[in-house]
C-alpha cells in the first residue's frame, strides 16, 4: 500500500522565536508529510534544534503556530504519536544503572499511563524494537557499557517501542564513529520505507544528509526547503550560508 | 573467640529489653528501607545536595515545634515540604541558579533556627539528639508518625515509579512522551522532604543525606540494572542502620553518627570491589 503523501502530519506556520532580543527563527513555515523523510540541516545556531523543539512544544514560539496531526501542539495529547531520539550519546550519564531493555520499556511509559505497569503486551512490544534494530541480544547489558552506535540504536528502539508514527532524531550521529553511521542510516532507511514511518532528521553533515533523505529543509534563522535533496548542490549551500532570505521551493501540493 | 561468642548470644538481645530502643530500633528499619529509595532518585538527577538543605530546613521547623510546645516532628514536616516546593518553582523559574536556591535555603533557615532556638532557650541535650539523632528520642507518637510518612512514601514512590526513572533518565523525551515532568519533580522533592523528616529522630538533622546517598553511590558501583541498584542501596542502608544501632548501643556512641561511618565504610569495599 502506497504511502499517502499529500497528508500533512505537522504544519508549521509563520514560527518566529527569539532568544532575549536575537531573532533565532524568523517566520518559518514547514509542511511534514506521512511518509516524508526530513532532514534538518543549516549550521549550527541556525536554529534547527530551535524548531524541532518548537514542534514538540517543548518552547513557545514568539510568534506563528504548529499543528501536530491537525491538533494545536498545545492541545495535543496523543503524544505517543510521536517519538524522539534526542542528542543523548554525548548527553547522557554513563554511569545510569538502567539495562537496555529498561531504557527501551521507557518509551512505553508515556503510552501506558500514570499508575500502570508494563503488561505480557508491552514486553513483546519493546522486544520487537529492540529486535528492529537489532540490539536484542544487549537486552541485559547496561546502557553505559555500550558503544556509541549501540546506545544510539537503543534510543531508536525507545522511540520505537511507543509506536509512533512520527519519529524525531536530533543530531543522532554526533558520537557514533563511521562504520556505525552507515548502518545507522541503514536502519532509518528501513523504519522508513518498511515501516512507513515518517522521519524527521536533525544534522549538520549536509552531505551525509542529502544522500539520505527525501525532503530537505534547510534552517539558518529562515528556512529553504525543497523536496528534491538531489536538486540541493554546493552552489545553493553558499548562497544559503550567505544569505538569510526566506525561500521556499516546496513542491508537494 | 569462644567468649565473644558467648558474649554476642547472651547479650546481643538486651538491646530489645528496653522499649525505648525496640522503638528506635523499628524506626531506624523504617528510615533504612525509605531513605535509599528516595534517595536514588535525588543522586541520579544530581539533586544530592537538596536532601542536606531540607535537612537544614527541619532544623527550623524543629525550633519552630520547641518554641510552640508543639511535636517536633511534625513543625518540622510542615516547614520542610512547604520550603520544597519554593525551592522547586525557584528552580525551575530560573531567576536563581538551582544551587544558589539551595544555598539561600540552607543557610537561611539555619539563621532562623538558630535565632528561634535561642528565643526557646532550647539549646540543651533533646536538640542535640535532634542534631545528631539518637534512638532514645523516639517516642511512641514518632514511631506512628515515621510510620505513617515511610508508607505514604512508599506507595507514592511505587504509583510514579516509572515516570520517575523514566525523567531521572532522560527528562526531555519524557516530556516529549506526555509525562507530566513538572508535577512528578514537585512530587520527588516533597517526597524528599517528607523522607528527611522522617529520618531526624535516628540519624538527626545533620546526617539525614549521608543515608540518602551512601547506599545509592554504594550501589552505583555494581553497575547494575534499575531495579537490582535499588535492592543493593537497600540491603547496604539496612545493614548500616542495624549494625549502627547495635554498634551504637553497646558501645555507647552516636547512633545517627555510627550509622553513617558503618555506611562509609561499606562504601570503601565497594569502591575497592569495583577496582579489580
Amino acid at each position: 500500500m502506497p504511502v499517502d503523501h499529500t497528508k500533512n502530519i505537522i504544519e508549521v506556520e509563520g514560527v518566529s522565536f527569539a532568544y532575549n532580543e536575537d531573532l533565532v527563527l524568523e517566520k518559518v513555515s514547514l509542511n511534514i508529510h506521512k511518509g516524508d523523510y526530513l532532514g534538518v540541516i543549516g549550521p549550527n545556531g541556525g536554529g534547527k534544534t530551535t524548531l524541532i523543539k518548537i514542534m514538540l512544544g517543548l518552547l513557545e514560539p514568539s510568534a506563528g503556530k504548529v499543528r501536530m496531526f491537525g491538533q494545536e501542539i498545545h492541545e495535543f495529547r496523543d503524544r505517543s504519536r510521536i517519538g524522539y531520539v534526542p542528542q543523548k550519546v554525548i548527553n547522557f550519564d554513563v554511569n545510569f544503572p538502567a539495562t537496555v531493555f529498561e531504557v527501551v520499556a521507557m518509551g512505553r511509559y508515556g503510552k501506558l499511563g500514570l499508575f500502570k505497569s508494563l503488561t505480557k503486551e508491552d514486553k513483546k512490544i519493546i522486544n520487537e524494537s529492540l529486535r528492529q534494530v537489532e540490539m536484542y541480544e544487549f537486552r541485559d547489558r547496561i546502557i553505559g557499557d555500550l558503544s556509541g552506535g549501540q546506545q544510539q540504536r537503543v534510543f531508536v528502539a525507545r522511540a520505537l517501542a511507543g509506536q509512533p508514527e512520527v519519529i524525531f532524531l536530533d543530531e543522532p550521529m554526533a558520537g557514533v564513529d563511521v562504520m556505525a553511521q552507515d548502518q545507522f542510516y541503514q536502519l532509518l532507511k528501513k523504519l522508513n520505507r518498511e515501516l512507513e514511518l515518517t522521519l524527521v532528521f536533525i544534522s549538520h553533515d549536509i552531505e551525509a544528509v542529502v544522500n539520505e533523505v527525501t525532503e530537505i529543509a534547510f534552517v539558518n534563522r529562515s528556512l529553504s526547503y525543497d523536496n528534491n535533496p538531489k536538486n540541493f548542490n554546493k552552489g545553493d549551500l553558499e548562497k544559503l550560508y550567505g544569505d538569510n532570505k526566506f525561500i521556499h521551493h516546496h513542491k508537494h501540493v | 573467640m569462644e567468649t565473644i561468642n558467648l558474649f554476642i548470644t547472651t547479650n546481643m538481645f538486651e538491646l530489645f529489653q528496653y522499649s525505648f530502643a525496640v522503638r528506635g530500633f523499628e524506626a531506624g528499619i523504617i528510615i533504612g528501607l525509605i531513605a535509599p529509595l528516595i534517595g536514588i532518585f535525588l543522586v541520579l538527577r544530581r539533586y544530592s545536595l537538596i536532601a542536606d538543605t531540607l535537612a537544614h530546613v527541619s532544623l527550623a521547623g524543629i525550633a519552630i515545634g520547641f518554641l510552640l510546645k508543639i511535636n517536633p516532628i511534625l513543625t518540622a514536616m510542615v516547614s520542610t515540604v512547604l520550603s520544597s516546593v519554593v525551592i522547586e518553582r525557584l528552580r525551575s523559574s530560573k531567576k536563581v541558579y538551582g544551587e544558589s536556591a539551595l544555598a539561600i535555603f540552607l543557610s537561611g533557615s539555619l539563621a532562623l533556627a538558630v535565632v528561634l532556638i535561642s528565643l526557646a532557650h532550647g539549646f540543651n541535650v533533646g536538640l542535640l539528639n535532634y542534631l545528631f539523632g539518637s534512638i532514645v528520642t523516639v517516642k511512641q507518637a514518632d514511631l506512628y508518625i515515621i510510620g505513617i510518612l515511610g508508607a505514604v512514601v512508599a506507595v507514592v514512590l511505587y504509583l510514579f515509579y516509572k515516570e520517575l526513572v523514566y525523567i531521572s533518565f532522560d527528562e526531555e523525551s519524557a516530556q516529549v512522551s506526555g509525562i507530566p515532568t513538572r508535577m512528578i519533580n514537585t512530587l520527588l522533592i516533597i517526597l524528599a522532604a517528607l523522607t528527611v523528616t522522617l529520618s531526624i529522630p535516628i540519624v538527626g538533622v545533620l546526617l539525614i543525606s549521608a543515608l540518602m546517598v551512601i547506599p545509592v553511590v554504594t550501589a552505583l558501583q555494581f553497575r547494575k540494572s534499575f531495579m537490582k541498584t535499588i535492592v543493593i542501596a537497600e540491603l547496604v542502608s539496612v545493614f548500616s542502620v542495624v549494625a549502627g544501632i547495635f554498634t551504637s548501643f553497646y558501645l555507647n556512641l552516636s547512633t545517627g553518627g555510627t550509622i553513617v561511618l558503618i555506611s562509609l565504610l561499606v562504601f570503601g569495599f565497594s569502591l575497592g570491589l569495583r577496582r579489580k
